[in-house]
């Protein structure tokens, strides 16, 4: 492996910093701010897609900052599922940011959306493609205080209730997961993944493996929202800006449940029994409390809200299943969720717009001035509830057939249940807020208000939501390429001797010093 | 002394809790101020403790001759202030906003978000 190569690792993560360091120079000048958003966020998709073709050419691929060798450095590496997901995560940022560009005004802008969805994205990309722990909870607290910041941007009564809960939860989540890390560290004396992995296996029997795991699975299940430490996620998601909750939705439950990935099958892979034994039933449970607390909400973005948890419980069942096919399901689902969860919460911002609110009780009839929303939400919505062949339909085939096969009946039970009630969701509200002859005339229906939004903005709105959902159309339709990438993926997470060997062979870059304490100040 | 040290970061824990499971904003951020610096000083102890013997390898030796201090739990302990003291900072302002906000610091009042419900989601106002 050259060492050019390697540098394809700094990239996803260094182009959102200075992109949100420049857009931070231009305080104030909300158009620039949104020219650099742009850029920033093309090239980090541009950089994601190069180091996946690398990942997918070559095997997994590392790079040491610093020029400190592993085990002491701190490393970036990269396996299929770190550079897969990296791919998603920008590619739906690069929709969502166009639709931010559309749906909020110049006086959000002026506050700040730009440089700290920058952030988040920094955040984000540094998660998935770090190989160290330490950094890893670094990453989780860039991405939490660049949250917190979107979260409350508008500062709305509702926002800040919202807020306060959000914040501190997610707070204490994160000191859960530094305290399970000094716990590990104490006992191992390392804090690289790939050396994690073999000196957690040869720890001496009375070692507290099993403790350690619980509480990783505590802190990381908060982070994800897992039942019943999900709390925070149904109270806050729904508060903030349509962009940002439709980023939150995508984005940051997904890190939970990446990191859950990484920690039980590269760190742990054969301890913590404790904690997988309770991560089927909790998988389970967020399943079904997810969907069902999804069905006594009257608000679109509640609904949805409890839903983007639903699906949590769904990956997080492929976990607890751990054969081949269902962490395929799993790494397949991540990436529908990501995008789906985009899609819904953007329809739910337009329906807003068109409908002057998110009450599923007070619209009606919306299909006749705003077919496309009806139309998008309808297929973003089916493929959430997994119906063939949008793309929420393959995971729960590749889930289904796993837990068939490893006898984990709940969790196929608890896969068909909650799609069987996304579904109910999906139609109500689509029966409801759509289809629904608007007979009293107070209703606000779309032909008033589509005079207030310029036909520009509405143009960029609709070919987000469009963009979206015609990606899981296409996805389902046309599966073969995300099987692959999920397949071999789940691959390298049972068989992680190609990651180890890349992190501890990881070319030693003497340059890269100062990059590295750029984005990680230890 | 790790005893020690172990044994007052599990009060300080202890004390967090407490004040954590209160429902008052200000006994909350005090809850997380106090469960940062158990978490700081939990490091520091699985670190292993070294008194008066600096990280310092002498010249020519590839490992220290005597027990030496281990400076990495000292590196991440100061990452960890900084972030623990950014967002310790965020979360005081925070709460004073929505205190001025909402007119309120007891958790259980601030229901503007999830409020009780008034509809059943099947029925629209007029359905």
């Amino acid at each position: 492996m050259s060492d050019m190569a390697a540098w394809l690792l700094v990239w996803p993560v260094a182009i959102p910093l200075i992109g949100s360091a420049l857009a931070i120079a231009l305080w104030g000048r909300p158009n620039a701010q949104s020219a650099i958003g742009l850029i920033a966020i093309t090239l980090q998709l541009v950089a994601s897609l190069a180091l996946l073709g690398h990942v997918w050419t070559n095997g997994p691929i590392a790079m040491s900052m610093g020029g400190w060798p592993a085990p002491f450095g701190i490393a970036l590496a990269a396996d299929t599922l770190g550079a897969g997901l990296t791919v998603a995560a920008s590619a739906v940022a690069l929709a969502i940011l166009v639709y931010g560009l559309a749906d909020t005004n110049i006086e959000q802008r002026r506050a700040g959306i730009i440089p700290l969805l920058l952030a988040l994205m920094m955040g984000v990309a540094g998660a998935f493609l770090t190989a160290d722990i330490f950094n890893l909870y670094v990453w989780f607290e860039v991405t939490l205080i660049s949250s917190f910041g979107l979260m409350v941007l508008g500062g709305r009564r509702e926002q800040l209730d919202g807020a306060v809960k959000y914040a501190f939860l997610n707070l204490l989540a994160t000191t859960l997961l530094l305290i399970a890390i000094a716990l590990l560290y104490g006992m191992t004396g390392t804090l690289s993944m790939a050396d994690l992995s073999g000196k957690v296996a040869n720890l001496p029997d009375d070692a507290p493996v099993e403790t350690i795991a619980l509480l990783f699975l505590v802190s990381l299940g908060m982070k994800s929202a897992l039942f019943p430490l999900h709390f925070w996620l149904p109270a806050a998601y729904h508060t903030p800006l349509p962009t940002v909750s439709a980023i939150f939705a995508a984005l940051l439950t997904k890190v939970g449940v990446y990191s859950l990935l990484r920690v039980f099958m590269i760190v742990f892979p054969d301890g913590g029994e404790i904690a997988r034994e309770a991560m089927v039933w909790i998988a389970v449970a967020t399943m079904i409390v997810g969907a069902l607390g999804a069905l006594a909400e009257a608000d679109i973005r509640r609904v949805i809200s409890y839903t983007v948890m639903s699906g949590v419980g769904v990956m997080v069942g492929g976990l607890a299943i751990g054969t081949e096919l269902a962490l395929i399901g799993t790494t397949f689902y991540i990436i529908h969720s990501i995008i789906v969860s985009a899609a819904l919460f953007m329809a739910a911002g337009m329906v807003a717009r068109a409908g002057g609110g998110t009450r599923i009780g007070d619209l009606a009839g919306l299909y006749k001035g705003a077919p496309f929303i009806a139309v998008a939400f309808l297929i973003s919505g089916l493929s959430l509830a997994g119906v063939p062949p949008l793309a929420g339909f393959w995971p729960k085939v590749y889930l289904v057939q796993a837990g068939l096969q490893a006898g984990e009946y709940a969790i196929v039970a608890g896969v068909l249940a909650s799609g069987f009630l996304t579904l109910i969701l999906v139609g109500r509200i689509f029966a409801l807020v759509f289809w629904r002859e608007a007979t009293d005339g107070a209703r606000v229906t779309a032909a008033d208000t589509a005079s207030t939004s310029s036909a520009n903005d509405s143009t960029l709105l609709k070919s987000a939501l469009g963009a979206l959902a015609a990606l899981t159309f296409v996805i389902g339709v046309y599966s073969v390429p995300v099987v692959d990438m999920s397949s071999r993926a789940a691959a390298e997470l049972l068989a992680p001797e190609a990651y180890i060997e890349a992190v501890f062979q990881s070319p030693a870059q003497t340059a890269a010093a100062d990059t590295d304490s750029a984005e990680a100040p230890r | 002394m790790e005893t020690i040290l172990a044994i007052l970061v599990g009060f300080l824990f202890a004390i967090s809790v407490y004040l954590l499971l209160s429902g008052s904003l200000i006994r909350l951020i005090l809850g997380v101020f106090v469960l940062g610096n158990a978490t700081h000083l939990l490091i520091f102890v699985s670190g292993r403790l070294t008194r008066e013997s600096p990280p310092l390898i002498d010249k020519g030796l590839k490992i220290a001759e005597v027990g030496i201090a281990n400076p990495l739990p000292q590196a991440l302990i100061l990452t960890a202030i900084v972030i623990s003291f950014s967002l310790f900072a965020f979360l005081l302002v925070l709460s004073r906003r929505a205190y001025r906000t909402l007119d309120t610091v007891d958790t259980d009042e601030m229901r503007i978000a999830e409020p009780e419900p008034d509809t059943q989601p099947m029925r629209g106002r007029d359905v």
